[in-house]
């Protein structure tokens, strides 16, 4: 991977233009700072929770360039902010989210991260890995049946929920109904604690989808231009009646899991800068510098923005209410209910 | 369906004694007379349920030769009629679970052909499609931990067993702790009504190994001698700390699924009268002839030893008495079972 | 009954018989309704419920899915989300623990946990219940580990006209729902059933049988049971009140508190085991509800605490009760 000089190379753009380029750097670049503002709003002592997906930006950002809004469906899983944001959420829903205030989208009752809307093509999962896979396939079978060419899902899941059976089972579902879903696994090495090498018996998942009779590619997920490539080539395929696709985004989850995990209890610091050379943000900020898409000018005044909207958005958030007591009781069927009628 | 290009090899013994020979034969006819007998039984009204397993005696008498009795574990499904008698249980014990009768190894408490003997190392199954899978990964890993090479775990299962998620989760274990055991999969094509293009994506179950790491065989499952060297190869690997193995053994399923069951509602009587010419057992018989190693009367002789065998097995289980009511409460916990305390 | 659309016309059905045509209207009338589950298609389900459907429906609407059942629900739930209205097979309800956390984790709270967005109109059907030699694994009853769980709705015909009217309300129903189909009563339980569409309210209970002495909450096979073990006790000169409760959850409070009240004496009869089951739950509401208008200890007549009925004969006999053995735990009651 190139780390520094990216110029005098021509760049490989898979057909995106400048103004894409930037979208995506500004993307990563919102990913970024809301994933920084997350832990810090949590050692401020103002949320109880907040997620890394620091590693995930190029892979995340490159992905959603390849989603059609309006048209494709996302069922992410919870480390996908980048994801989110690209296929159009807003900072400050990210941070309702967070503060879990009444205006979020799920009234403030799902864990962060866990973001759901029907406007933006976003479906509601859970944290329980591998759940939403099965729901990925039965909304790629409904898009199937109806005869909606043109339309496909796209479903995201980390390296340690290609161990569910779940994940087994809807693959294998998918492959035999040559179903539009994209299967995109965002391998950053760690399932919380717990290393590939003990996660599965070889390192590659992108080789099991040999043993489904689907195509399997791997990429490098901190490149967001290759993966725009090897995503948007998948989901065509979908879109197109061409079946089911596995792909393997390599990225790294430079952060703990999240705000309750020490990491250097089960990795080293040294493991990390090793990564950290390898960082998706500077080194597409490079690439961008070095073959003029942007001016340095271009990237401080970016950066300032980016900077400015996320603290716009946390204070509007901020100040949003909570939901009521009241609102526990709501939604669990439709209309009124009590268990003995 | 295609039966013709199987690897099947030239006639070799495979190292196999003129007696070993001849004690797989044994084993395969015990198996579609046994077999025979249940489904009579019930025809008779004597007994509720049989299912049903011809077409596998190649496959199970093979895999049995190469199971290494009082050393290795058996973690069968309930179509292993022939593996459980080839490892070691007598055609009076299967009468007894046909008849459900308090002798019986589960005192009637089982299903027909749902065996367990700590005697035979065959473990206790339900009838839930690949919940033996996980168990037999753990009997493995205590195997290796407590440091006892020399000894591997058979497990076996149906095509249709593959699409279970409890499949993956479990092949996925045993490859990343490279586990003493062997997972053999008795493909004869059908799920009960449904065949292998719906349970997968394409039709090698041993093209799965790949993506767990692991090595695998395909094998002619209708030919004993080619199974027995594959499974005999595979548990001399798991024996001795080469981990494990995914063997497919190519057969098919000629009668109904079960005494409940009537396969001519979805499949043509024309596809298994094709089968019909792989059936292994005369194949069998007509091989060990050819090779002079079993003369044509010696074959009626064993026959008829067999059928009088069985008779008197029939009687003599039938003859005995059910199990009592008050057995429904024992073994329910190690002590008394009365939930409030 | 409470039908909601009565029609003239009626036809003498089994549970099976009711099962299918209900299902056949759905799958004619509305075109985002699909079957899946294992060998509903070319076998027709295992007990032929859904025979000839693939043919009529095609494979694309009937489908045949790989034995996992996990991935069943989670698949239905995926189709529910995006507008199809599945109806998901789980071919004996024995098979249905892969599926637990999809029904109980997912169906159960995607209205919930996307505070409406998203919902999941979704039923899973399957047969339950003992009585027909299916040993460890094909007889169980799986209400009670559900019926703790707010999100579903769990329903528990025993007679083919309720059979029609609840599964209909079911597939209507915009909140996933467990319809459970005692596997017994599939051929033996035979009565007419009204022609033409109609629904019976989710969460109401039916008053069988009038009677005084005691009153007799059931659902299932063993509704049949006590409508039988009654019929005796009045020969007796003991009148008996049966109510079948159809739905478990939600549960009909008035219909059970009302004729507590009047009889004062209350008789739980269930197949699943008593610890923790649907009983238990009736019995904390009567008493919290009715206790002074009682004048006997609540009874309740369920299996026994073991894991299910083994193979033998003996060993299933001893665990299912009878029309007898209901007597006379009617009996006794009435004597209190």
């Amino acid at each position: 991977m190139a780390k520094t000089d990216t110029k005098g190379k021509k760049l490989e753009r898979n057909g995106l233009s400048d103004d894409q380029l930037r979208t995506i750097f500004r993307n990563m670049l919102l990913q970024r700072q809301l994933d920084n503002r997350g832990f810090q709003l949590n050692r401020q002592g103002k949320v109880p929770f907040a997620l890394g997906s620091e590693g995930h930006e190029a892979l995340q950002a490159g992905a959603a360039m390849a989603f059609h809004r309006g048209k494709d469906l996302l069922a992410p899983y919870y480390r996908d902010l980048g994801l989110a944001l690209g296929i159009g959420l807003t900072p400050y829903e990210i941070l309702l989210s967070l503060f879990a205030r009444a205006a979020d989208h799920n009234g403030g009752r799902q864990f962060p991260n866990h973001y759901s809307s029907k406007a933006a093509g976003l479906m509601s999962f859970s944290s329980i890995l591998a759940a939403h896979i099965p729901h990925a396939v039965g909304a790629a079978y409904a898009m199937k049946y109806r005869g909606e060419r043109g339309r496909a899902v796209l479903v995201t899941c980390g390296d340690g929920t290609t161990s569910e059976g779940e994940w087994h089972e809807s693959v294998n579902f998918a492959s035999i109904h040559k179903l539009p879903v994209v299967f995109l696994v965002e391998n950053n090495l760690w399932a919380i604690s717990t290393p590939i090498e003990h996660q599965m018996g070889q390192p590659e998942i992108w080789k099991r989808a040999a043993g489904y009779g689907i195509p399997g590619h791997r990429f490098n997920g901190f490149d967001p231009i290759e993966t725009y490539g090897n995503v948007n080539e998948a989901l065509d395929r979908a879109r197109n009646g061409g079946g089911p696709t596995l792909l393997e985004g390599m990225c790294y989850r430079f952060l703990a899991h999240s705000t309750d995990d020490n990491d250097m209890t089960y990795r080293t610091k040294e493991e990390v800068a090793e990564h950290r050379k390898d960082d998706p943000v500077p080194l597409f900020e490079r690439v961008l510098l070095d073959h003029d898409v942007m001016s340095a000018a271009d990237v401080e005044q970016l950066k300032r923005d980016v900077l400015r909207e996320t603290n716009e958005a946390t204070d509007r958030a901020e100040a949003m209410p909570y939901p009521t007591a009241a609102d526990l009781y709501t939604h669990l069927y439709e209309g009124a209910w009590q268990p003995w009628q | 369906m295609a039966t013709t290009n199987r690897t099947s090899p030239p006639f070799e013994r495979a190292g196999l004694s003129d007696e070993q020979l001849v004690g797989m034969l044994r084993t395969m006819l015990l198996q579609r007379m046994l077999e025979n007998r249940g489904f009579q039984l019930n025809r008779q009204g004597k007994i509720p349920f049989a299912s049903a397993s011809e077409g596998h005696e190649g496959v199970q008498a093979g895999a049995a030769m190469a199971f290494a009795r009082g050393r290795d574990l058996l973690f069968p499904y309930y179509r292993d009629l022939g593996l459980a008698l080839g490892v070691g249980l007598t055609p009076y014990e299967v009468l007894l679970s046909l008849f459900a009768r308090a002798e019986d190894l589960s005192g009637g408490r089982q299903f027909p052909h749902h065996y367990a003997s700590r005697r035979l190392g065959i473990a206790t199954i339900s009838s839930i499609i690949a919940a033996q899978l996980s168990h037999a990964v753990g009997a493995a890993y205590a195997l290796r931990v407590r440091g006892e090479n020399g000894r591997a775990v058979l497990t076996t299962f149906g095509d249709g067993a593959t699409s279970e998620g409890e499949w993956h989760e479990s092949v996925n274990f045993a490859a990343v702790h490279k586990l003493p055991i062997v997972l053999l999969c008795e493909n004869n094509e059908w799920a009960i009504s449904t065949p292998l293009a719906k349970q997968m994506g394409q039709p090698d179950i041993w093209r799965r190994a790949a993506g767990y790491g692991l090595p695998s065989t395909c094998v002619d499952g209708m030919d004993p001698v080619a199974c027995y060297l594959a499974v005999s190869d595979a548990l001399d690997r798991a024996r001795t700390g080469g981990g494990p193995t995914l063997v497919e053994a190519k057969c098919y399923r000629f009668l109904a699924h079960t005494t409940d069951d009537d396969d001519r509602t979805y499949r043509s009587r024309e596809e298994v009268e094709a089968h019909r010419r792989d059936d292994p057992v005369p194949n069998f018989e007509r091989r060990l002839v050819e090779a002079g190693i079993l003369s044509p009367e010696g074959l009626e002789c064993l026959k008829a030893e067999l059928l009088a065998e069985i008779n008197e097995a029939t009687d003599r289980a039938e003859a005995m008495p059910y199990p009592g009511g008050e057995e429904l409460y024992r073994n329910v916990y190690a002590d008394s079972t009365d939930p409030w305390r | 009954m409470a039908v909601s659309s009565p029609t003239q016309t009626t036809q003498i059905m089994n549970n099976v018989d009711a099962v299918r045509a209900t299902l056949y209207d759905a799958m004619k009338n509305d075109p985002r309704t699909v079957i899946l589950g294992e060998d509903v298609g070319a076998r027709g389900n295992v007990f032929l419920i859904t025979k000839d459907f693939a043919k009529e429906f095609g494979p694309q609407r009937v489908i045949d899915t790989p034995i996992a059942e996990a991935s069943i629900v989670g698949i239905a739930i995926g189709m529910a989300m995006e507008g199809l209205r599945p109806i998901a097979e789980i071919q004996f309800a024995d098979f249905i623990y892969p599926a637990f956390n999809q029904i109980v984790g997912e169906a159960a709270k995607t209205r919930y946990r996307s505070n409406g967005e998203y919902t999941c109109p979704l039923v899973i059907r399957t047969p339950y219940g003992g009585g027909v030699r299916g040993a460890l694994s094909h007889s169980v009853s799986i209400e009670a580990l559900f019926y703790h769980v707010p999100g579903l709705k769990i329903l528990a015909p025993a007679f083919p006209a309720d059979v029609k009217g609840l599964l209909n309300a079911a597939i209507d129903d915009p909140d996933p729902v467990l319809f459970l189909e005692h596997k017994k009563t599939y051929r033996l339980i035979k009565g007419e059933v009204p022609d033409g569409h109609y629904t019976i309210p989710i969460g109401k209970a039916n008053v069988l049988k009038e009677g005084t002495a005691l009153t007799v909450v059931s659902y299932g096979l063993y509704v049949h049971w006590a409508l039988e073990a009654a019929q005796q006790l009045a020969e007796e000169g003991i009148s008996i009140e049966v109510i079948d409760l159809r739905s478990i959850r939600p549960m009909d409070k008035t219909t059970i508190l009302q004729s507590v009240e009047k009889t004062r004496k209350l008789l739980i009869v269930h197949e699943d085991n008593k610890f923790g089951g649907i009983g238990a739950e009736i019995s904390a509401m009567v008493a919290e509800e009715a206790l002074f208008s009682l004048d006997a200890p609540i009874r309740r007549h369920c299996a026994p605490d073991v894991p299910a009925m083994g193979y033998a004969e003996p060993l299933e006999h001893e665990y299912m009760s009878s029309p007898a053995k209901i007597a006379d735990a009617m009996r006794e009651l009435a004597r209190f």
